[in-house]
This record gives C-alpha cells, sequence and structure tokens, in this order.
C-alpha cells in the first residue's frame, strides 16, 4: 500500500527573514525555483551581483530595502 | 539502492514520492519513474526538478515552469531525430501568448529595406517550401556541468534537439522588402514577452550573411507536423550550426538593420570572451575588443546507451550516442578505453546532413568491474572536444569530453 504524496509543484523555499520581499519581489515575473537551481555554489557578493542585475538589467521594481533583504536571505539561504 | 534524484515525482502517471527515508523498491536505478539528472549540476537543483508533461508534451526535465525551462531525458537521445513531444523548451521571459494561426502575421521591413510586407501563415506556404535537418541546441546547455558552478538555468546534457525543419528561406522573405546596400543586421522578435513591461523585450539579431544562407529558414513544420505550441507554433527562425538563442519562437518581426541591435540581450547576454572558443562564423558587428557574440556551436558528443555508472553484462557490448558541431560535419568519434591512452573509431551512422545529429556506436569488450568509456567527436574542419572546460561566465560552450563508468558483472 503506497502513501499518498502530494504533488510537488510549488516551490517551498527555507524560512527565514527575507522569505517575504522574496516572494513579493521575485515571483512577480519568475519562479521561485531559479533561487534553489541555483545552489549552493553563490557566494554573498554573486547573490548580491543577481539582485543588481535584477533591477538594473531586467528593470525589477525593488526598493533598497528589500532588495537588500533579499540579498542577505539568498546569501544566508541559499549561498556558499 | 534508492537515491534522492530517483524518488522525485512523476506527473504522468501521478506518482510522487517526497521526503527521505522512503523505501520503495520498484523504484531503482535505471527503471525509476523519477528524474534522473545528468551528474555534476548543482545539488539544488534536486530540489525542483522533476519529470512533468506540458501539454503536447511527454514527460521533460522541469527546471523551472515559469517561464517554462524543460529539458529532455537522456534517453530521447538514441536516434539523430529527436521526436516533438520530447524536444526541449525554453524561454526567457513569462508572457507567452497561444498564437492563432488564422490571425497569425510576420511584419517584414525596417530602415535596411527599401519595403515592407505583412505575411500570414497561408502566405509563407505558398512560397517555395525547404527543409533542412538541423539541431537546436540551448548556448548554455551543460551549464550545470560547469566547475566552479556559474548562475544561470542548470541545464545538464537535454537543453538540444534535432528535427527536419521545413519552410521558407529568410532569404526569400528579405527579397520581398528588397535589403538596401547598407543593411549590416537583420533582428527578429517573437509573440512572447517579458512578464514586467520594464524588462528588455527578448530581441535578436543575425549578421546579414547568415540571414541570407541558404539553410536559414522560418520554418512552419517540424518533423512533419506543425510546431508544437511550446517550441515557436506557429513559425520560428530556424538558423543551422549556431545556438538556439538565435532561432526565435512565434515569430512575429523582421527588421533590416543599418546599424548594430543594442539591446539586453545582444550584449551583455550571450557573448563569449574574445578569442577563447575556435569559431570560425563571425558576427562581427556585434563584437568588441573582449567579448564576441556566441554564434556556431561547437563540436560535442553525448554517449546515450549507457548512464555513467551503469550496471552491464561482462562481454561484448555497444556503446552508443550522437555527434554533431556548428555545420562542418562530423569526421570521425574516438573512443578510448583506457581513459584516454588509446583511441579507436566509432562506426558512424546515417549521415542526415552536416547540421544534424550524427549517430555512433562502438563495439567494446567489457571486463567484470569498471570499464570506462570516453567518446571523442572530430569534425571536417579538425576541430575536437576539450579535455579542460574552457570556463566562460556565462557557462557556454561545454565540450568536455565525457567520461562513463559502466560496472560489468
Amino acid at each position: 500500500m503506497l502513501p499518498a504524496f502530494a504533488e510537488a509543484q510549488e516551490i517551498t523555499l527555507k524560512s527565514g527573514p527575507g522569505l517575504e520581499e522574496v516572494e513579493d519581489n521575485c515571483a512577480a515575473c519568475h519562479s521561485l525555483a531559479y533561487i534553489p537551481m541555483n545552489s549552493p555554489f553563490l557566494n554573498a557578493a554573486a547573490w548580491s551581483a543577481e539582485v543588481t542585475k535584477m533591477i538594473k538589467a531586467m528593470g525589477a521594481p525593488i526598493s533598497d530595502a528589500d532588495a537588500k533583504a533579499i540579498a542577505d536571505y539568498l546569501a544566508k539561504n541559499y549561498g556558499t | 539502492m534508492l537515491t534522492r534524484r530517483g524518488v522525485l515525482s512523476a506527473t504522468g502517471t501521478g506518482l510522487a514520492l517526497a521526503g527521505s527515508g522512503l523505501a520503495w523498491p520498484e523504484f531503482s536505478g535505471a527503471q525509476a519513474p523519477g528524474v534522473e539528472l545528468s551528474p555534476g549540476v548543482p545539488s539544488g537543483v534536486d530540489s525542483y526538478a522533476s519529470l512533468e508533461m506540458l501539454p503536447g508534451k511527454k514527460p521533460l526535465i522541469r527546471l523551472s515552469d515559469r517561464p517554462p525551462n524543460y529539458e529532455a531525458p537522456l534517453e530521447c537521445f538514441r536516434t539523430p531525430i529527436t521526436p516533438n513531444d520530447q524536444f526541449f523548451v525554453r524561454y526567457h521571459l513569462s508572457d507567452i501568448p497561444e498564437v492563432d494561426a488564422q490571425t497569425y502575421k510576420i511584419e517584414v521591413g525596417g530602415e535596411g529595406a527599401n519595403g515592407q510586407a505583412k505575411l500570414t501563415l497561408e502566405d509563407l506556404k505558398k512560397m517555395p517550401a525547404f527543409e533542412v535537418v538541423a539541431i537546436n541546441q540551448c548556448s548554455g546547455n551543460r551549464r550545470g556541468l560547469f566547475i566552479p558552478h556559474v548562475p544561470g538555468v542548470e541545464w545538464g546534457y537535454g537543453a538540444m534537439g534535432c528535427a527536419r525543419w521545413k519552410g521558407v528561406r529568410l532569404r526569400d522573405v528579405l527579397d520581398l522588402v528588397k535589403l538596401k546596400p547598407e543593411a549590416i543586421e537583420i533582428a527578429f522578435k517573437g509573440a512572447d514577452g517579458p512578464a514586467y513591461d520594464k524588462t528588455p523585450d527578448f530581441i535578436k539579431s543575425l549578421p546579414v550573411w547568415k540571414a541570407v544562407d541558404e539553410s536559414t529558414l522560418i520554418a512552419y513544420e517540424m518533423n512533419g507536423a506543425p510546431l508544437p505550441h511550446f517550441n515557436g507554433f506557429p513559425a520560428r527562425l530556424v538558423v543551422p550550426g549556431w545556438t538556439g538563442t538565435y532561432w526565435m519562437k512565434h515569430l512575429i518581426s523582421i527588421t533590416a538593420l543599418t546599424k548594430a541591435q543594442g539591446g539586453f540581450w545582444m550584449k551583455p547576454a550571450y557573448r563569449i570572451p574574445a578569442g577563447k572558443f575556435p569559431m570560425v562564423a563571425r558576427f562581427v558587428s556585434q563584437e568588441d575588443a573582449t567579448s564576441m557574440p556566441i554564434t556556431e556551436m561547437v563540436v560535442n558528443s553525448l554517449i546515450t546507451s549507457n548512464r555513467d555508472g551503469s550496471m552491464v553484462k561482462a562481454g561484448k557490448i555497444t556503446v552508443s550516442g550522437l555527434a554533431w558541431d556548428g555545420g562542418y560535419g562530423i569526421r570521425a568519434v574516438q573512443i578510448s578505453t583506457d581513459r584516454g591512452k588509446t583511441w579507436s573509431s566509432a562506426r558512424l551512422g546515417a549521415d542526415l546532413g552536416r547540421y544534424a545529429f550524427r549517430f555512433w556506436s562502438f563495439e567494446l569488450n567489457a571486463k567484470r568491474g569498471k570499464n570506462t568509456v570516453t567518446a571523442n567527436a572530430i569534425n571536417t574542419i579538425g576541430q575536437t572536444q576539450t579535455s579542460a572546460l574552457i570556463f566562460n561566465p556565462a557557462g557556454y560552450h561545454n565540450n568536455v569530453m565525457q567520461n562513463i563508468t559502466l560496472n560489468a558483472n
């Protein structure tokens, strides 16, 4: 008899400070799957550069405060 | 042995097994219905990647669903033609409309042209039709195998496919608007766009010489059928020999330019360091002192009969796979069973054209225990795969020779 398991359709990120800012900003344009997929090999500077790229190159309207919270969250939870 | 990679969800069967420490003896080794990722991709890929079916597709390995990025499992590469329902899916931007074939139009013009034209799908089908068998491979295929890892979609081996494309020559369409002598690039746009209006739209250009090449097509058929939605229905650009970034899907505009296209997706995106790769095909109007746009594919091969680490019977076995390059054609595939000390030629399969996958096979005597197999493709201009990665920050052109282990008993 097989236990019933839910389909893992939605991505669940690690909980922690900054997760709300990640969900509010990043998920507006793309799947949050990009975050665990790119882990764990980026350091804090590299994650920060990714957030900057989203703002500067991709036009993401992210406030400075949110950008910092997002970069810190990514470095802490999905960084090296 | 049940591994985490063996137990991820398989939507096709409605079965899913999550969490760790759960034993399910029927799910083992190569028979697991879950996803088997290419060895070496970042460990985080495991947490989301799974076999999923997009509408009209067989299960593919989902790396992201918005935008959709799905690669083909290794088993899809045992024949030189990739079925439409197993052809990989790659988008940059998330707003992807269902294009209506009845109202679909391509607008052709630009300052580098003397005229303008609007072409419907019916108009295209009334023009002379041509076919080419050609590989569409993502520039970043095998990015996930980079050491050190680099950010991006962490593709394994499967962001590629080869199909028989049918359509019209791009040069016949350009002839309708008569290019001016000062036209230097042709720019392309698809119906898909960004989720947010400040995000740069995906616009790519080609140098005129490549645009007017007899093999460059606007294709409305793929392997004898209409293009799948996720591969660019109703018509897409086919740029044989060049990486997938130029193969604009859902093509809706063609613009002749008298100066270089300046958007994000031409620069800084899709660039390789100048002088690091043996590129013959040049895109001079987009080059600068330190970087150049990625153009043609590098010579490469993939062992597809066996996965790394799989079991075989001791004795005579046949190992096979595919080889390809940027359109010069495969001259030989060399196999080593002693980690590169000696090499023997594989038997090449049917030649479907210089832009197509070339099937190859090699018979070897597997001894009990571990056997290593290394494959190296060589093209007709003498280019070979590399033994060490040519590192570049965007993760392109990974053609490091594969080295797999087969365990014989």
